[in-house]
């Protein structure tokens, strides 16, 4: 068991080198590696063409690390969501993240398009606003019953869509397309700038979650038991909410909406190593997120000329994935 | 001094009163029970000093320090609270369950190390479960649960110990297998214990003190014999009972015409 979660927490290495290897430009795999040795070893400097490092370390390697820290993001924040909530249908964008964040995108793509980077902050500040929005709304004298804050974040979700909706009801065609492909979700856009915007706060809140992960487990147990057991649960809670919405809303950010990583991964996991321990499934699900949302966008970016929003595919492959593990396994990892 | 303190305490759900001027005093290595009907305040009582509700009025001391303004940690290092109900919602291992009672003992990203997981053996061993270590503490039976639960207070190496109902939902051998084990627990440890049973008899058999509520008052406490009389249970549970004796041990049975006489000869 501990030998087996071990290799998996090595997955992602193969994995990244391989996604060096796939894309729209036909590079050699030998000559890819090659680059790679050549770069981290001081080996003999063999010849090719300039173009191919550009491609390697301007178009894909940005893109391959935003995948990884997306995949960690999202599957992380929805492994601790579920935690928190004892609930499994949970994911990262219970609070509203998803929906501020497009709310927030959208007004930048239709009414104020053109400024650098504001689809970008729009979409994180509105993200993250969702989120006090529904906090705020359940805290009740003091207390943030787990019931409250998913009914509010279902309050808020609606709220935004459909002031999303307005938007898009009153933008023209054009950039209600853009709108449209925003929210669909995709890497494709990727430079080295979204990397330095996004990937510092999801290391933030990784390492928060990472840290909390065993007091995650004490907190599944439920408000009354955690405060017996001696954890400040109000505070406890918020921390790791606070931590979990840095790292959805930061990658929602760049990337648009990308459904079902935060459901599936962490599931997944549970029915691998048999163990609902949060010691375990969280940094599993982190591994795990980052494999299954590199693959996904592998997938994207080969597929057809024309790329695939990824989040059409992670939902495609993400969906029945569930059902069949709801169907196999009926709800064990719950009872 | 007594290691629970509580005087004057009122506490209400809205408008309805639901304890009113309670006072109680428990000392270490006692074993004290609250008795009393369905809604007389029980389980309200237990919360209460456990700060898991906010009084009204009075003051709840545990080892001399005030519960209202204690943090989670320091209390949870004082008071095991072992929960009536108890709804799972993940199948953590008995042995995971047990070592949640060292969080107080523990920084908030700091994991339970080989110390906390010698102690959490080591009260595996005391409750008798050292067998189910590995099992989803999902599927083990209630009385086996009682038991991790109540093991799981004991890593929390607490002053006091608070159970709600320990024999709900369990069989003859096994509530009596629980309440022994508290007793024995609270006398080895010199715990204080307070907990709340629904049969009469069991309060009879294992504490030394008796507290009978009723309508979120405390209307008589005192020793077994003191508290646990026919006048008592009658007027406060409303039926009919006997009190006899048997080698020395007196019981409570009802009484009153319906009941089907045994065939003993």
């Amino acid at each position: 068991m501990k030998g087996k979660a071990a290799l998996l927490l090595l997955v992602p290495l193969p994995v990244i080198v391989a996604s060096l290897m796939v894309g729209a430009y036909p590079l050699p795999p030998d000559t890819v590696l090659s680059i790679l040795a050549c770069k981290m070893f001081p080996l003999p400097h063999n010849s090719w063409p300039a173009v191919y490092e550009q491609v390697l370390f301007d178009i894909r390697l940005p893109r391959i690390i935003l995948a990884v820290a997306g995949g960690i993001a999202l599957s992380m924040s929805g492994a601790s969501l579920q935690g928190l909530f004892r609930n499994p249908l949970v994911d990262s964008y219970l609070l509203g993240v998803s929906a501020g964040a497009g709310f927030g995108a959208a007004l930048a793509i239709a009414f104020l398009p053109g400024i650098p980077g504001l689809v970008q902050l729009l979409a994180f500040s509105f993200g993250f606003l969702a989120f006090f929005i529904s906090f705020s709304a359940a805290r009740t004298k003091g207390e943030t019953p787990t019931i409250s804050l998913i009914l509010a974040g279902v309050i808020v979700t609606a709220l935004f869509t459909a002031a999303l909706s307005v938007i898009k009801f009153y933008t023209d065609q054009y950039r209600l397309a853009n709108v449209v492909y925003w929210l669909m979700g995709s890497l494709a856009s990727t430079g080295w700038g979204e990397v330095m915007q996004t990937v510092p706060l999801i290391l933030v809140g990784f390492l928060v979650v990472f840290l909390m992960r065993w007091r995650l487990n004490v907190l599944s147990m439920g408000d009354e038991e955690a405060k017996s057991l001696g954890v400040n649960v109000e505070r406890d809670r918020f921390i790791i909410l606070i931590a979990s919405t840095l790292m959805a809303s930061a990658f929602v950010s760049v990337a648009g909406i990308i459904g079902w990583v935060g459901l599936v991964v962490p599931h997944m996991i549970r029915m691998l190593t048999g163990t609902p321990d949060n010691r375990v499934v969280i940094p599993l699900s982190a591994s795990l997120g980052a494999v299954f949302l590199l693959l996904a966008d592998d997938l994207a970016r080969s597929l057809t000329t024309a790329e695939i929003p990824v989040g059409i595919l992670t939902t495609i492959c993400g969906a029945p994935f569930f059902m069949y593990l709801l169907k196999r396994k009926g709800g064990f990892v719950w009872r | 001094m007594a290691v629970i303190q509580v005087s004057g305490l009122s506490f209400s759900y809205g408008l309805d009163f639901c304890l009113k001027d309670v006072s109680l005093e428990v000392e270490r290595g006692e074993v004290v029970a609250l008795l009393g009907p369905n809604g007389s305040g029980k389980t309200t009582l237990l919360k209460c000093i456990n700060a898991l509700l906010p009084v009204k009025a009075g003051k709840i001391r545990i080892d001399g320090i005030d519960v209202s303004t204690a943090g989670r940690a320091d209390l949870a290092r004082l008071v095991g609270y072992v929960p009536q109900s108890h709804d799972p919602p993940f199948p953590y291992t008995v042995f995971d369950v047990v070592v949640m009672g060292r969080t107080s003992h523990l920084g908030i990203f700091q994991q339970p190390s080989g110390s906390d997981y010698a102690l959490a053996e080591n009260a595996l061993g005391v409750v008798g479960l050292s067998a189910f270590r590995d099992r989803p503490y999902t599927q083990i039976s209630g009385g086996e649960r009682q038991l991790a639960l109540i093991a799981r207070a004991l890593v929390q190496e607490p002053k006091v110990l608070l159970l709600d109902e320990p024999t709900a939902h369990l069989d003859f051998r096994n509530q009596l297998a629980v309440l022994k084990m508290v007793r024995r627990i609270s006398a080895e440890k010199g715990i204080g214990v307070v907990m709340s049973l629904h049969d009469p008899n069991h309060a009879l058999l294992f504490a030394d003190t008796i507290a009978l509520m009723s309508g979120g008052r405390i209307v008589s406490f005192g020793s077994a014999g003191e508290v646990v009389t026919e006048e008592n249970i009658e007027s406060v549970y409303g039926v009919e009972v006997e009190s006899i004796s048997h080698n020395r041990v007196r019981l409570i049975v009802p009484a009153g015409g319906e009941l089907r006489e045994s065939d003993t000869g």
